[in-house]
């Protein structure tokens, strides 16, 4: 999980000439308004909107359909069957069970956690760039402190001092939603910085809008994508996070979340008794959902950098060039006239 | 010049914080750690005298005797003396004594294990990078799998298939018990069997996120003008490749080695608990564990110390690398 921001810096300043460049060559009208804020569907979008609504549906509606994930049975241990698709835990628990449930759990934090670094970072972000000078210059040294500070151990540490009896769910997502709000505070810092110069921004104020309505109404819809994209790369986190907490005793108590599942099996000795369908599902399911969220970002990352989506475009023009050029071949193999009808048909 | 000061300015601020947190989190939170400690440390045959009371309480706080600044003040000073208390859950060590065994372990590891991954990240990113559109493309998608994965999983994972079902590597520890920790090759040698698991996983775990930064800068660079240049010129490929484009390229990588090195830092504390890694990760769980925090906030103090520190030595070489960096600031 290094470099979970990206390292390029695009800007959303000159996406929209490009857009209407691109479109016109291929010859269909420019995508409107809010339209130019949603992603293009491409296979890997719909790969990764797939892995993720397939997870959320199972920690939705998973609980209510799997039998108790506590009920302890005479059966300690067995792998994949009929009755237990997932087998079974040391106590003889149903792990599909389990699993659902730890879902559920995990991805409730993830979603809280998400959504606390967000409004942090935005705050720290777009509201200190956006006053410039001194609250900038303090904003952008207080996120960079908290940039250098190593998270994960700060949040051993401060976990390690609250007792176990106070550390609630709440608790938790504070913690690790404090520990990581700095890099998309630094990534929006930079993009309000290029907003906030725009003529219409300038036109704005000098009519007398307030500051918050300059932010909220003129700044932060040219924003919206890059929080999006910020938001995903905070649930990624915070599921990452909070599952390595759990997983070395640390996270909320009486919580269940695929890192204490982890945290048991590993304790139960899982791996010294080859139980692998204990401890592999849900590293999987951690795994899979953070692909899915990956993979939305990537075409979230195309409306933010354009040029990753001319690439996009230039490969399917090239394909699509390679493909007439080899049938306007086969064409003339055949004789004159099929070839005009090939390539009219192809257009 | 003034960049680099600037810079050093900059992390002693960082410095400065790390240590108030360090201070503040005992004193904000809930709990009573002096009691809990000094009850440990008569558990484990230690003499509580005030002084080591009054020690533990200006290190964690709970002595109300002394109005908060003059702690700060006295916190500071015991820190610049070098003096972090005696650990616990190692009575009678002091705490740096524990600290300055496991370092050299996790240093090697980590260090070791993220230079690798950087270089063959970026490597293979900028390959990547420069062939657009073609099947390598379709490794992307792949290493945000590798990314998404919880280190701690895949340690667990490896574990399982190269030391329990392949029996390839040892299961766990930081060398042969059987030998005495020194500078012979027996023992380096153990060191290297034990240490390639742990090392893999870090490597495994870190590489996507080089290749994915690299790739999508190289990306960005070969549309420059002076790549074409390059080109009308008829400069060979292999040259524009090393000499222009990955030059410009690597650089957004080299800043954000910073920041990564934290990450690489946080999952290597939870990997060396899977392999019962004898490094610092490894003795800061057990310290939260066994309610030693003397020993807690050191570890904190000193992973701090070392990554800013490490920071520190990139920013100042980026400095040098790259001439813009200097004058805009």
């Amino acid at each position: 999980m290094t470099n979970l921001k990206p390292t390029s810096e695009p800007s959303v300043a000159d996406s929209a000439e490009l857009l209407a460049e691109t479109s016109a060559e291929s010859g269909r009208p420019v995508r409107s308004g809010w339209r130019m804020l949603l992603p293009t569907m491409t296979p890997w979008l719909a790969i990764g909107l797939g892995l993720i609504v397939a997870i959320t549906l199972f920690g939705v509606i998973g609980p209510y359909l799997v039998g108790d994930p506590r009920a302890i049975r005479d059966m300690g241990l067995t792998g994949p069957s009929a009755d237990f698709w997932l087998g079974t835990t040391q106590t003889g628990q149903d792990v599909l069970a389990q699993l659902a449930h730890a879902t559920r759990g995990s991805l409730q934090i993830g979603v809280i956690v998400g959504l606390l670094a967000t409004a942090l970072s935005a705050f720290f972000g777009i509201y200190g760039a956006y006053r410039g000078r001194a609250v900038d210059e303090v904003f952008s040294l207080f996120t960079n402190v908290f940039l250098v500070i190593p998270g994960l151990p700060l949040v051993i540490v401060i976990s390690g001092f609250v007792p176990a009896e106070s550390r609630g769910l709440w608790t938790i997502a504070v913690v690790l939603a404090v520990t990581s709000w700095a890099g998309s505070a630094r990534v929006l810092r930079a993009q309000t910085l290029s907003v906030r110069n725009r003529d219409y921004v300038a036109a704005s104020q000098v009519s007398g809008e307030r500051p918050w309505r300059v932010i909220i109404v003129e700044i932060l819809p040219n924003l919206l994508p890059v929080i999006a994209s910020q938001f995903v790369f905070a649930v990624i986190a915070a599921i990452l996070g909070e599952a390595g907490l759990s997983f070395i005793g640390l996270g909320a108590s009486n919580s269940s979340t695929l890192g204490t599942m982890l945290f048991y099996a590993q304790n139960g000795f899982a791996l010294s008794l080859g139980a692998w369908w204990w401890f592999i599902p849900p590293g999987l399911i951690i795994a899979l959902f953070g692909t899915g969220l990956s993979l939305v970002n990537f075409s979230i990352d195309e409306i933010i950098n354009p040029k990753l989506k001319n690439l996009r475009l230039h490969r399917k023009r090239a394909r699509r060039a390679a493909r007439l050029e080899r049938e306007l071949a086969q064409a003339a193999r055949r004789g004159g006239p099929a070839a005009t009808a090939s390539k009219e048909s192809a257009r | 010049m003034s960049y680099f000061l600037r810079k050093i300015g900059f992390y002693a601020v960082a410095l400065w914080a790390a240590l108030t947190l360090n201070f503040a989190i005992p004193r904000l939170l809930p709990g009573n750690p002096v009691d809990i400690l000094l009850a440990k440390l008569q558990q484990r045959g230690g003499t509580v005298s005030p002084e080591t009371r009054e020690a533990y309480a200006l290190l964690l706080g709970g002595d109300s005797s002394e109005p908060l600044w003059v702690q700060y003040v006295d916190y500071l000073k015991n820190l610049l003396r070098g003096d972090l208390g005696v650990s616990v859950s190692y009575y009678p060590a002091p705490v740096s004594e524990v600290i300055g065994q496991s370092l050299p372990w996790t240093v090697i590891l980590v260090g070791l294990a993220t230079i690798i991954a950087a270089v063959l990240g970026v490597g293979l990113g900028a390959f990547v990078g420069w062939k657009p559109g073609t099947w390598l493309d379709s490794l992307i998608p792949a290493t945000t799998l590798l990314a998404a994965v919880p280190y701690f999983w895949l340690a667990l994972l490896l574990t399982y298939l190269l030391a329990r079902v392949l029996g390839w590597f040892p299961l766990q520890g930081g060398y042969d018990v059987v030998l005495t920790p020194g500078w012979n090759a027996e023992f380096i040698l153990s060191a290297i069997t034990y240490g390639f698991l742990p090392a893999l996983t870090i490597v495994l775990a870190s590489i996507g996120g080089w290749l994915l930064g690299m790739r999508n800068m190289m990306v960005s660079t070969l549309s420059e003008d002076y790549i074409l240049t390059a080109e009308a010129k008829g400069l060979s490929p292999r040259k524009i490749l090393r000499s222009y484009a990955s030059r410009n390229a690597v650089l957004p990588s080299v800043a954000g080695f910073a920041i990564s090195l934290g990450f690489v830092v946080s999952g290597s504390v939870i990997t060396e608990q899977v392999f019962s890694y004898p490094g610092i990760g490894g003795r800061l769980l057990g310290a939260v564990s066994n309610n030693d925090y003397a020993l807690m906030q050191g570890l904190f103090l000193f992973i701090t110390l070392a990554v800013l520190g490490a920071n520190l030595v990139v920013d100042l070489l980026y400095g040098l690398i790259d001439p813009r960096t200097r004058a805009r600031s």
